[in-house]
């Protein structure tokens, strides 16, 4: 895989015992989703875009969930989790002052340098923005390494958009092409409604020098692809971050195989091209 | 000054009709405009028009019992609002409401068909080009169908 892979997983302070982290803040993001910022309470190394720590609800069990935060020297960590499950469900109960366990970082990174002197096209959807968060700070903090960037965000309703503050902030941003779009909303709504997919044909980009970077639930990611390259985005410049059950995170356990590559070891981010085929086998 | 038929080339719908197409066109359009929240027409309502949208958002909407107008859809400038002036009954199936200010060609739908029956080669064209923006709409529409955001399970 071309996609940069993390150097030595196994080697990082917190791989294979949790490392302590304290809760310094939980935002309500929407009904079921919350961001955490985290704060370090042993040897931590934070995680770059695109790449995921596995936290920890103690006595619970559990789950990767991607960076969502700006990149920090001092190893502490903001992470978005959904209420999904048990685990996701403790951690989103978590109150400031408690103390969950972070192993990580794992995977693979967005192509940020490799995106740099073209276009960078970010596709979000729903709790996808999450991960893709830390590409666009990186992408608005050396804006003059790309010609142009542009932010497509969908989401099921308006009630479920992700860092609303932020997100008004960015459309008003006159350096960043904005587009957002929910699949339904109430008539008083005054942004778009239909699916995110529809933004790509409009977006301002240049296909033949554009990097798209896509996450949200697979069949989005599916259509996204779909449109990106009816637009003209070679395949081998679209990057999906995938999702399966990853539980080591250091491709030991094998849970997270799909086909030859395991998603926490050789992803989350893959270039298209190179996964494109796996994602077409059903029984996988 | 920009004529009707030059604004009508730029759009998608009507690319690569030969400029006495255009204005065979054009003859069936007037420019209008309307104010944020303005209704464009209503459900119901006879279907005798369509708008090729200059500037500002148009949202479809549907009033659902007990939930409310419903937004379905936001149609962008350079596209197209309504297609039900193709077929009896010539109703509109949704509302539609200016988000913006908007900015509009309205095109009489009756001369159109008119215009149609005379020239079928232009018929053909057209029919074509509504034909693409209908299965576009209707892929869409799917997409949102299967609610790609839905719920999920999970550890």
């Amino acid at each position: 895989m071309s996609t940069a892979t993390s150097p030595a997983a196994e080697a990082t302070p917190g791989a294979m015992a949790p490392v302590p982290y304290r809760v310094l803040e939980r935002r309500s993001e929407t009904a079921d989703t919350f961001t955490l910022s985290l704060e370090p309470l042993g040897p931590a190394v934070a995680p770059a875009p695109g790449q995921f720590d596995m936290l920890y609800a103690f006595g619970v069990g559990e789950v990767p969930i991607s960076t969502s935060g700006a990149p920090t020297g001092d190893g502490s960590l903001v992470h978005t989790v959904r209420a999904v499950g048990a685990v996701t469900r403790a951690l989103c109960g978590s109150e400031p002052g408690d103390v969950i366990g972070v192993r990580g970082p794992f995977g693979t990174t967005w192509p940020l340098a490799a995106a740099a002197g073209g276009d960078l096209v970010i596709v979000a959807g729903g709790i996808g923005l999450a991960p893709l968060r830390p590409a666009l700070y990186h992408a608005l903090g050396h804006r003059d390494d790309y010609t142009g960037v542009s932010l497509l965000v969908g989401a099921r309703t308006p009630r479920d958009l992700l860092y609303g503050e932020e997100l008004a902030a960015w459309a008003a941003r006159r350096d960043l092409d904005f587009g957002l779009t929910v699949d339904a909303a109430p008539a008083e709504w005054l942004g778009d409604v239909g699916v995110v997919t529809r933004l790509i044909p409009t977006a301002r980009f240049d296909p033949s020098r554009a990097t798209a970077i896509v996450c949200g639930p697979e069949i989005m990611m599916s259509f996204s692809v779909r449109s990106l390259l009816e637009r003209g985005v070679p395949k081998d410049r679209i990057h999906v971050s995938l999702e399966r059950d990853m539980r080591c995170g250091l491709g030991h356990c094998g849970h997270c195989q799909l086909g030859p590559v395991l998603i926490c070891r050789d992803g989350p981010v893959f270039r298209y091209d190179e996964i494109e085929r796996l994602l077409e086998v059903r029984e996988l | 000054m920009r004529t009707l038929e030059d604004v009508m080339a730029e759009g998608p719908v009507f690319a690569g009709l030969e400029r006495p197409q255009l204005e065979f066109i054009a003859g069936c359009g007037r420019n209008v405009g309307f104010s944020r929240g303005d209704k464009l027409f209503r459900e119901g309502d006879a279907a005798d028009t369509f708008f090729l949208l200059r500037k500002g958002r148009v949202a479809l909407t549907t009033h659902v019992p007990a939930r409310g107008d419903l937004a379905i859809e936001t149609i962008q400038p350079g596209d197209v609002v309504g297609w039900s002036w193709l077929f009896p009954p010539y109703e509109w199936h949704f509302d539609a409401r200016a988000v913006d200010d908007v900015r509009a060609i309205a095109f009489d739908g009756a001369c159109l068909r008119g215009k149609c029956d005379e020239d079928p080669a232009l018929g053909y064209a057209l029919l074509t080009r509504f034909a693409q923006i209908m299965i576009d709409r209707l892929q869409h529409t799917r997409t949102q169908l299967i609610d790609v955001y839905g719920d999920v399970s999970g550890s």
